[in-house]
């Protein structure tokens, strides 16, 4: 069977686990890259953990930020190379837990970062611990009996948080069905292009299967982002500013 | 040559704009201010970028980002935001990333107060960040320091691919005092075979992170790196050490205090003399290579609670002399308290 994948992304041995939709999402960024013609131009910088490990899978010149901090650390490249498209590239512990600040500051700014989130409901590479975005109930090892919302607070929505804010593009997407994976690669086109008109701070959140943490088939694991999480994360455009600068 | 008057916080940005630094992150806080509301409107003016981030951890990160886009950065804070800045510092040691660092140092454990003193000695010469590393770190002692020390701090930045802390003290930042300004330099952020640029086909990608990922020999690599700068960047000032009988070991403002110690002590015939480290890291062990079979004893002056600085010396010194210290904390100390330390020493007393 021929394979065929974006130059920029590489055939080289991964170490993300069988059914994780990292390696979805970052084929999606090559291939809009290629599409638009920003493949020699994007610099990417990286969380920690399991978005660390696209460094050595994609060719692109590309930071591993401190946890938390790659949105920072993405705006500090964009105010540095500004003809390039830059990509803050983290998971929903780092953007929310630790790095909520710097998520949270970046959008007031309206810093001119391309921001993509991995929502998988887990810390995924400490072990699969109960993170900001664990549903009501859900069990993790550090909510052994299920997350219980009295003591832990409600889970974070993004959407509900930075749904009001001055930002030009809001969006969040799922790689757990073809035809979500086909409109997720629409929200980052969007977000780039908005990005490239230096418009601000484009966000996509994507739903993402952990099938390791949650211990749960593949495929089964994408079965639960369509039927449960998404009940609780809606997808879809929340903020799409048509022409605003 | 021409001079102007300026507050050393001011005099500091502004030498950090001239040396081709375009890149500021930072947050407020006493008594680094003013270096942070100056280049607010400086970096405007020249075409540089200013961020007011919402903490010292922002701003520290987004330095990273910008340093490994090619740029010349600075950041500045002091004691309790200084502590926020040493996750970054380890990682841009990691990552083989240049950065200029300042540390106003203030008074004091957690919050302390905004009065001047210098008890981050440990802090800024020890590491302070996680890991095994080591920074070059500079201390002035006047408002032309802080202009020529910064210059030379973004050149040793570049040399090593390391970051190099200014360690000023709150008095030297808030003083204000005639001043040399150098030219105007442009830095060309393309310069760098390793910044970020984009990755065109065929060419090699740049990873920016842990360099251990990378290198087989890491740790020989960094070793090397902190034995070059030990051997290269000793910097100190000294005082009639030849002769001397008990030598002053001070650095900052209260090596000022030391110097006119020395000049009153020796027209009183008590032969005192004073060594000045400018690297507070690499210690400028060889300075004290000038001392002669005459010296009887040696005493830090310095304002912290501990006395930081006693067991530098006593290791540049073979522990061969007895190691003294006078300790102010939140004052400046006194040239007369000095004196008479000194003479108390040469009698035998306690001090």
């Amino acid at each position: 069977m021929e394979l065929r994948a974006p130059e920029s992304i590489s055939f080289a041995q991964t170490s993300f686990c069988p059914g994780c939709g990292h390696g979805i999402v970052s084929r999606l960024i090559g291939e809009a890259m290629e599409e638009m013609g920003l493949t020699e131009k994007l610099l990417t910088v990286v969380d920690v953990a399991c978005s660390s490990l696209h460094i050595d899978t994609w060719k692109f010149d590309t930071v591993i930020a401190a946890h938390g901090r790659p949105i920072a650390t993405a705006t500090g490249v964009k105010k540095i190379r500004k003809d390039n498209p830059v990509l803050a590239y983290l998971g929903d512990g780092a953007a929310y837990s630790i790095g909520i600040a710097e998520t949270m500051h970046a959008a007031l700014r309206n810093d001119n970062v391309v921001t993509i989130i991995i929502n998988n409901g887990v810390f995924g590479m400490t072990g699969g611990q109960m993170a900001p975005t664990s549903l009501e109930g859900q069990k993790t090892t550090t909510s052994p009996k299920g997350r219980d919302t009295s003591k832990t607070g409600q889970p974070f929505d993004v959407v509900k948080v930075m749904g009001s804010l001055d930002i030009p593009y809001l969006a969040r997407g799922s790689v757990s069905n073809l035809g979500d994976i086909r409109r997720t690669k629409k929200y980052i086109k969007k977000a780039f292009e908005k990005h490239m008109n230096n418009e601000g701070f484009c966000l996509v959140e994507i739903l993402s299967p952990c099938p390791t943490n949650l211990g749960m088939a593949p495929v089964a694991c994408s079965e639960r982002i369509d039927g449960v999480v998404k009940e609780f994360f809606n997808t879809g455009e929340y903020i799409d500013k048509e022409g605003t600068k | 040559m021409e001079y102007v008057l300026m507050k050393g916080n001011e005099a500091l940005a502004e030498a950090a704009i001239r040396a081709g630094c375009r890149f500021y992150s930072g947050y407020p806080i006493t008594p680094q201010t003013e270096i942070l509301e100056y280049l607010s409107w400086r970096m405007d003016e020249i075409g540089g970028e200013f961020v007011q981030t919402e903490s010292e951890l922002g701003g520290i990160n987004m330095m990273l980002g910008a340093s490994a886009a090619g740029a010349r950065v600075i950041g500045s804070s002091s004691g309790p935001g200084f502590s926020l800045f040493q996750e970054g510092i380890s990682y841009l040691v990691a990552a083989d990333l240049p950065a200029v660092l300042v540390d106003v140092m203030r008074y004091g454990n957690g919050l302390g107060d905004i009065g001047q003193s210098q008890g981050d000695y440990w802090q800024l010469t020890r590491g302070g960040g996680h890991g095994d590393y080591r920074t070059i770190v500079l201390a002035p002692n006047s408002v032309q320091e802080n202009v020529d020390l910064t210059h030379l701090a973004f050149d040793l930045a570049e040399k090593y691919r390391h970051p190099v802390i200014i360690g000023s003290d709150a008095a030297i930042g808030q003083m204000m005092e005639k001043v040399a300004l150098p030219e105007m330099e442009e830095h060309n952020i393309d310069k760098f075979d390793w910044s970020m640029k984009g990755c065109k086909k065929g060419e090699e990608q740049k990873k920016i992170t842990n360099l251990l990922y990378y290198m087989d020999n890491y740790d020989e690599f960094l070793a090397n790196k902190y034995k070059e700068m030990e051997e290269n960047e000793q910097r100190w000032e000294s005082m009639e050490v030849e002769d001397a009988e008990v030598v002053l070991v001070s650095y900052g403002i209260s090596s000022r205090v030391c110097k006119e110690a020395v000049k009153v002590a020796r027209s009183q015939g008590i032969k005192l003399g004073l060594i000045r480290p400018i690297s507070l890291w690499p210690y400028p062990i060889k300075a004290f290579r000038e001392l002669s079979a005459s010296c009887k004893a040696l005493m830090t002056v310095e304002m912290n609670i501990l006395g930081q600085m006693v067991d530098d010396v006593i290791l540049a010194t073979g522990n061969k002399y007895p190691v003294h210290k006078y300790t102010t904390v939140k004052d400046v100390p006194e040239t007369e308290v000095i004196i008479e330390k000194a003479n108390k020493i040469l009698s035998g007393e306690e001090v």
